[in-house]
C-alpha cells in the first residue's frame, strides 16, 4: 500500500484515502488530544480576560502527578483526576498572584512555567523507569474492527472522547448558559461586569482553575497514554503550542479541535512522510486535490461564480504539485520549514479575524491580560 | 476583613523594601525546600546568594549573564510602559543572532575593523524587522501583538534550526548542525585587563555597551519628549491622542526599539560567548527578560539590578549544584519561588493593606 | 554476553592495576569533574555518563573527589567548564558534542588541567577526545533484527544526520541484510535527541508502516515503551513489536519488547583515564573503543531469540571484540551504486568519522 502512495505507477485514490483516514487520522487525533485538552482550558481562561502563559508548567505537573498516582493506585482514572487537581492547584498560585495581588500576568505565567518544570522534575525523580497501568480503549468488537471507519472513529481510549466532549461542553457553556455569558462579559469589560454586580475575581479564579485542570489532564495524557512513561522535561514545549492553538481557533471551542489536529498533524505528517518515504510535493498535491473535491461538492449547491474560480485555482495548484512531484521524486524539505507552517497560519488567521473589527470583538476578549482591581 | 487600598502615589519605601522582603521570603521558603532535600539550608542559601558576589570570577560572570537580559529588558520596558506587549523578544534575539552570524560568516577570514559594527547593524536590523511584523499587523489589522510576537518566536526557532542545518552549517563540521567558528575580527573583544575583572574574564565589549545603554535609556525615558509620550500613551491613551501623539508611531517606535535591542543582544551572544552559531544559542533570554523588566519596575536602573539578581540565581544555582549536589530541578523551583514573591509583593508599592471595615471613600 | 562484560571489565582492571603502584604523588584526592547535557535521570546518554562517574567513585574511593553538573545547556557551557577548572578540578569530562568549542577555549587558559571531550573531533595538548564504536553494537543488533523481523521492515528513529548516526544506520542495515536479504529499512529523522512525544509518534508511524522491529538513535525511552505496549493483551505465542535499548539497557521499559541493547559503558574508560591522571601518565589522545574494551556493551538477549540466532549474534560480537570482524568489510557499495569498499577491504577510521552517505540498498536520502 505504501508504495502506491510513494508515487509508483498504480496510484489509486482509494488506497491513498484509506491510508489518510485509517492511519494518519487516528495517530493525528491521539497526538492532538493533549493539545485539545490544554487549549480548551486556556480558551476558557482567556475568555475570562486572563492570559496564563504557564500552560507548559501546568501540563508537566499534570504529567508527573498523574503518572505517580496512576502507578501507585493502579488506576489510570485516578491519575487523570488527581492530575487535573494538581494542574488546578498550580494554576491557583497564578490566580492568587494575578487576581488578588494584581501581579503582571505575562511575567507570572512565565514564572509558573519555570516553577512547574522544576517541581515536576523533583517529584518525578524516583518514577523514571516505571510503566504505568494501561488506559482502557473503547473496544466494541463489531464496530471497532469495521474497515477504515472502525480505526477512524472507534479505536481510541476514553480520554480522546472525553476531550472532544469537553470541547462541546465548553462551547455549550460559553454560548448557551448564563454563567457562560457572565464569564464572557467579565473577559470583555471587567469594569462593566463589576458594576453590574458580578464577582470578577471569583469568576476569573474559577476559570484559571479550570484551565489548570485541563492542562493537567493534557499532561497526564502524555505520560499515561501517548508516551507512556515519565521523563524529566517530557512536555518539550507542547504547552506553548496550546497557547498558539487558542489564537488559531480565534477563541472558538470548535476550532480548537481543528487547530490541535493541524498542529499535531504537522508533526505526524512529517514523520509519516519519512516513514513511508513519500514525497512532500505529492502529499501537498493530494491534500489540495481533496480540498478541491470538497469545494466542488460544496459549489454544486451554492453555484457561485467565485467559487468555481477558486476550485479551478486549487485544482491547477494540485496539478502543479503533482507535476513537480513527478519531476523531483527525491525532493526533501527541511522539516524545520514544515514545522513553521502552523505558526505562520496562526498569524494569518489572527490577522484575518482582527482586521474586521466588529467580528474580532465577538471572539477576542477585550480585557485579555489587563489587571482588574475594584477600586471603589 | 483585609482589603487593598490604592496609594495616591507609589510608596518609595516599598519600592526598595519589597525586593528585600521578597528575597527574605524566598530564603525562608527555599531554606525549607533545601532542608526537605536533605541539604543544609543556610549553606545552600549562602552558596546561591552570597558566594557568587564574593568570588571575583563569578562576579564577572554575573555581568556576562545579565547583559543580554538587561539589554532586552530595557527595550521591552519602553513598550510595556506604553501598553505595547512585545513578548516575542526571544524571536527577535534569535533572528538578530542569525543575521549577525550570517554577515560574519559571509566575510569569513576578512580581517576588518568594520566587520563587527556591520554584524551589529545586521543583528539590529533583523531584530527590528522581526518586531516590525507584529507592529505592522497591529497598526494595519489590529492584530494582538502579544500573540503575533509569540508566534514569531517559534518561527524564528525553526529558522535557526534550518539555518544551522543548511546554509550556515560548518562545511568542515561533519554535518553537525552548527556554524564554523567566527574568525577573530568577527568576535567581540574581551575586556581583559580592565580594573576589577579577572585575568580570564569573559566580560566582552557587548557587556560594556549594555551597561552604557542603561543611563542612556534612563535619560531618554525621563528627559526626552519620546519618553514622555510613551508614558502618556500607557497611562492615558486618549489624552495622548489629544496632545498630538500618534499611537501608530508609538507602536512602531516601541516595537522597533525593543526588536533592535533584542537583535543586538542576540548578536552579542553569538559573537561574544558563543563565537559561532549553534542551535542551543537561545537560552530563553527573551522570556526571562520580560520578568526582568517587571522586576526592575520598567525603570532602566531597576532593570540593571533585576538582571543582576536573575543572573545571580543562575550562577549561584550552578555553584550549588557543584558544591552541594543540589539537583538542577531544585534550582528552578527556587527561581520560580523568588519570582512569585517578587511579583506578588510588588502590590505593596501601589496598594496599602487595610484591616477592618471599609473606610470613607476619598 | 557475560563474557564480554567481564572482558571489558578485565581490560579495565588490568589497566587500572597496572599503574597503581607507580606513585602516590600527593595526599590530596584527584578532583574529577563531569558536565552533563541532560538530567542524570534521562535513562539515556547523561544517565550512562553518571554511571561512569559512580564507577570511578567506587573504584578509587577516597583517592578521588568527583563533582558533576547536569542539564548544562550547550550554548552556555563555557562558564560551567571554567568554574570547574577554576575550582582546581584536575580532570574534567565534558560529555556532549556541543561542549567542544567551550572545552577547547577553557583548556587553552588552564594548561595544567586535563580535559576529556566526548564525541568531538578537535584536540589540544590537554584535551583528549573519546567516543564509543557504537556501530559495532549496531552490527549485533542488525543481526538480531534481521532474524527476528517477520514483516521484513525495520523502523529506525534517527536524530540528526551526523556521521555517528549514519554509521549506525549503515552498520545495522548491512548486518540485517546479511542475514535476511529481504529486509527493508524505514528511517525517520526527528531532528531532536530528546523529545519523548515526538519519538513515540515516530515509533507509532513506523509500526503503522509495517515495521515490527524498531531501532532508535535518540535518547528517550519512549520508542521502547511504545513497542512494549503492543505486547499487552497478546495471546500465548503471539508476538508484538521488538525494540532495542539505546545508551542504557532500558530493560525495565520493555521486558517483552526489548531484544537487546547497546549500553554506553563509559566506566572502563573513565577509570583508565582517572588512573592515568593519578599516575601522571595522562596524555592527549583520541580514544575510540568499542566492544573490545567494553565501551560498547551489548545488553542481555531477549528469551524469545532462538538459540541459533543468539549464537550467531554472540559469535559476531566476539569476532568484533577480537578484531577478526570489521562491521564494514567489503564488498560494499554506496547508495548510488558506486564502489566504496572492495572485496575484503575494511573501512578506515577517517571515512567512518566523516561518513555522510548511505550504503547501497537503503532507500531515501539523507536530509540536506
Amino acid at each position: 500500500m505504501m508504495d502506491v502512495i510513494g508515487l509508483s505507477a498504480d496510484l489509486s485514490l482509494v488506497t491513498a484515502l484509506s491510508y489518510l483516514l485509517s492511519v494518519l487520522l487516528p495517530t493525528m487525533i491521539i497526538a492532538a488530544t493533549p493539545l485539545v485538552l490544554a487549549s480548551t482550558g486556556e480558551l476558557v481562561v482567556e475568555k475570562s480576560g486572563v492570559l496564563n502563559l504557564g500552560v507548559e508548567g501546568m501540563m508537566i505537573m499534570g504529567a508527573v502527578v498523574g503518572f505517580i498516582v496512576a502507578v501507585e493506585s493502579g488506576t489510570p482514572v485516578a491519575g487523570f483526576v488527581v492530575a487535573a487537581l494538581a494542574g488546578a492547584l498550580l494554576a491557583l498560585i497564578f490566580g492568587f498572584l494575578t487576581q488578588v495581588l494584581l501581579s503582571n500576568q505575562v511575567a507570572t505565567g512565565l514564572a509558573l512555567t519555570l516553577f512547574g518544570l522544576g517541581l515536576a522534575a523533583l517529584m518525578g525523580q524516583t518514577y523514571t523507569g516505571i510503566r504505568p497501568p494501561q488506559t482502557t480503549r473503547l473496544d466494541i468488537p463489531e464496530v471497532s474492527n469495521f474497515p477504515i471507519l472502525g480505526d477512524m472513529l472507534f479505536s481510541y481510549d476514553w480520554i480522546v472522547y472525553f476531550a472532544l466532549a469537553l470541547v462541546g461542553a465548553v462551547w455549550w457553556f460559553l454560548n448557551h448558559t448564563r454563567p457562560g455569558l457572565v464569564l464572557r462579559a467579565v473577559g470583555e469589560n471587567h469594569d462593566a461586569a463589576h458594576a453590574l454586580g458580578y464577582r470578577v475575581i471569583t469568576i476569573r479564579l474559577a476559570a484559571i482553575a479550570f484551565g489548570g485542570a485541563c492542562a493537567g489532564m493534557g499532561g497526564a495524557y502524555l505520560s499515561l497514554v501517548r508516551v507512556p512513561n515519565w521523563s524529566e522535561g517530557m512536555t518539550a514545549g507542547i504547552g506553548w503550542i496550546a497557547l498558539a492553538i487558542v489564537v488559531f481557533a480565534s477563541w472558538k471551542p470548535g476550532r480548537v479541535i481543528i487547530g490541535a489536529w493541524l498542529f499535531g498533524g504537522v508533526t505526524i505528517l512529517q514523520i509519516n512522510i519519512q516513514a513511508a518515504n513519500l514525497n512532500i510535493l505529492a502529499i501537498a498535491a493530494i491534500v489540495l486535490a481533496l480540498v478541491t473535491v470538497v469545494m466542488i461538492a460544496f459549489n454544486l449547491r451554492t453555484k457561485s461564480r467565485q467559487g468555481w474560480i477558486r476550485v479551478a485555482f486549487l485544482g491547477a495548484l494540485a496539478l502543479l504539485g503533482w507535476a513537480m512531484a513527478l519531476t523531483w521524486p527525491d525532493f526533501r524539505l527541511d522539516s524545520a520549514y514544515l514545522s513553521m507552517t502552523p505558526y505562520l497560519t496562526t498569524i494569518v488567521v489572527l490577522v484575518a479575524i482582527s482586521g474586521d473589527r466588529t467580528r474580532a470583538a465577538l471572539n477576542a476578549p477585550a480585557s485579555l491580560g489587563r489587571v482588574f482591581h475594584a477600586s471603589n | 476583613m483585609i482589603r487593598l487600598e490604592p496609594r495616591l502615589a507609589p510608596s518609595r519605601t516599598m519600592m526598595w523594601g519589597t525586593p528585600v522582603l521578597a528575597v527574605i521570603a524566598t530564603m525562608i521558603a527555599g531554606g525549607i525546600l533545601f532542608a526537605i532535600l536533605g541539604k543544609n539550608p543556610v549553606e545552600a542559601i549562602w552558596t546561591i546568594f552570597v558566594d557568587p558576589i564574593l568570588d571575583p570570577y563569578s562576579r564577572d560572570e554575573l555581568f556576562v549573564k545579565a547583559a543580554p537580559l538587561v539589554l532586552i529588558a530595557i527595550g521591552l520596558s519602553f513598550g510595556f510602559r506604553a501598553g505595547i506587549w512585545n513578548i516575542g523578544a526571544e524571536g527577535q534575539f534569535i533572528v538578530g543572532a542569525i543575521a549577525g552570524a550570517a554577515v560574519g560568516l559571509a566575510f569569513y577570514g576578512t580581517p576588518a575593523i568594520w566587520l563587527l559594527p556591520l554584524m551589529a547593524l545586521a543583528g539590529m536590523a533583523a531584530g527590528t524587522f522581526w518586531a516590525m511584523i507584529p507592529a505592522f499587523l497591529k497598526v494595519r489589522y489590529n492584530a494582538n501583538e502579544i500573540l503575533v510576537s509569540l508566534m514569531l518566536v517559534y518561527v524564528a526557532d525553526q529558522l535557526l534550526r534550518a539555518m544551522v542545518a543548511g546554509p550556515l552549517r560548518n562545511p568542515a563540521g561533519f554535518n553537525f548542525p552548527e556554524s564554523r567558528l567566527f574568525h577573530d575580527s568577527a568576535v567581540l573583544p574581551l575586556l581583559q585587563g580592565m580594573p576589577g575583572l579577572t585575568q580570564y574574564t569573559r566580560v566582552h565589549l557587548g557587556v560594556l555597551i549594555a551597561l552604557i545603554l542603561v543611563p542612556l535609556a534612563w535619560v531618554l525615558l525621563r528627559k526626552h519628549v519620546l519618553g514622555f509620550n510613551i508614558q502618556v500613551m500607557g497611562s492615558a491613551p486618549r489624552a495622548a491622542r489629544f496632545s498630538g501623539v500618534r499611537p501608530s508611531s508609538i507602536v512602531y517606535i516601541c516595537l522597533g526599539l525593543s526588536g533592535a535591542l533584542a537583535g543586538l543582544a542576540g548578536l552579542f551572544e553569538v559573537a561574544g560567548p558563543a563565537g559561532q552559531l549553534v542551535p542551543a544559542l537561545p537560552q530563553g533570554y527573551g522570556f526571562t527578560a520580560i520578568i526582568v523588566a517587571f522586576l526592575g519596575r520598567l525603570n532602566p536602573l531597576g532593570i540593571l539590578a533585576a538582571g543582576l539578581v536573575m543572573a545571580l540565581t543562575y550562577i549561584g544555582g550552578e555553584n550549588a549544584q557543584l558544591d552541594l549536589n543540589l539537583p538542577r530541578a531544585a534550582i528552578s523551583v527556587f527561581q520560580g519561588m523568588l519570582l512569585f514573591f517578587l511579583l506578588g509583593l510588588d502590590i505593596l508599592v501601589r496598594y496599602r493593606i487595610r484591616f477592618g471595615a471599609r473606610g470613607i471613600a476619598q | 554476553m557475560k563474557l564480554l562484560k567481564s572482558l571489558g571489565l578485565a581490560t579495565a582492571l588490568t589497566l587500572a592495576t597496572g599503574g597503581v603502584m607507580a606513585e602516590s604523588h600527593s595526599e590530596d584526592p584527584l578532583k574529577v569533574g563531569f558536565i552533563y547535557v541532560g538530567p542524570i535521570g534521562d535513562f539515556g546518554w547523561s544517565y550512562q555518563h553518571e554511571q561512569g562517574r559512580l564507577a570511578v567513585e567506587e573504584e578509587f574511593g577516597d583517592a578521588v573527589e568527583t563533582t558533576y553538573i547536569e542539564s548544562v545547556p550547550e550554548g552556555d557551557s563555557e562558564r560551567v567548564i571554567r568554574r570547574m577548572a577554576q575550582d582546581g578540578t584536575d580532570l574534567i569530562f565534558t560529555t556532549s558534542f556541543g561542549y567542544m568549542t567551550p572545552t577547547l577555549r577553557v583548556a587553552e587558559q588552564f594548561p595544567d588541567t586535563m580535559f576529556e571531550h566526548a564525541t568531538g573531533y578537535q584536540r589540544a595538548d590537554n584535551v583528549s577526545t573519546y567516543s564509543g564504536r557504537f556501530y559495532e553494537g549496531r552490527t549485533v543488533q542488525g543481526i538480531l533484527a534481521g532474524h527476528m523481523t517477520e514483516s521484513n521492515v525495520i523502523g529506525y528513529i534517527a536524530s540528526f544526520p551526523i556521521p555517528e548516526v549514519i554509521r549506525g544506520i549503515n552498520a545495522s542495515y548491512l548486518a540485517a541484510k546479511s542475514v535476511n536479504p529481504d529486509v527493508e529499512f524505514k528511517i525517520v529523522w526527528v531532528s531532536t535527541w530528546f523529545d519523548p512525544a515526538k519519538e513515540a509518534d515516530a515509533a507509532n508511524a513506523l509500526i503503522e508502516q509495517g515495521a515490527d522491529v524498531i531501532m532508535q538513535h535518540t535518547d528517550s525511552t519512549a520508542p521502547m515503551t511504545i513497542a512494549e505496549a503492543t505486547w499487552d493483551g497478546l495471546e500465548q505465542g503471539e508476538t508484538g513489536i521488538y525494540a532495542f535499548g539505546q545508551a542504557s539497557d532500558m530493560m525495565e521499559f520493555g521486558p517483552n519488547a526489548r531484544l537487546s541493547s547497546i549500553i554506553d559503558n563509559w566506566a572502563p574508560y573513565y577509570i583508565e583515564r582517572v588512573q592515568a591522571a593519578m599516575d601522571g601518565t595522562w596524555e592527549s589522545a583520541d580514544a575510540w573503543h568499542g566492544i573490545d574494551q567494553g565501551t560498547t556493551t551489548i545488553g542481555a538477549f531477549n528469551e524469545n531469540i532462538p538459540e541459533d540466532v543468539a549464537a550467531e549474534a554472540t559469535a559476531a560480537m566476539e569476532a568484533i571484540a577480537a578484531g577478526e570482524l570489521h562491521p564494514f568489510t567489503g564488498p560494499i557499495n554506496k547508495q548510488d551504486g558506486s564502489v566504496w569498499l572492495e572485496e575484503g577491504e575494511t573501512a578506515d577510521d577517517g571515512t567512518l568519522l566523516g561518513m555522510n552517505f548511505y550504503v547501497e540498498g537503503i532507500e531515501g536520502a539523507i536530509p540536506n
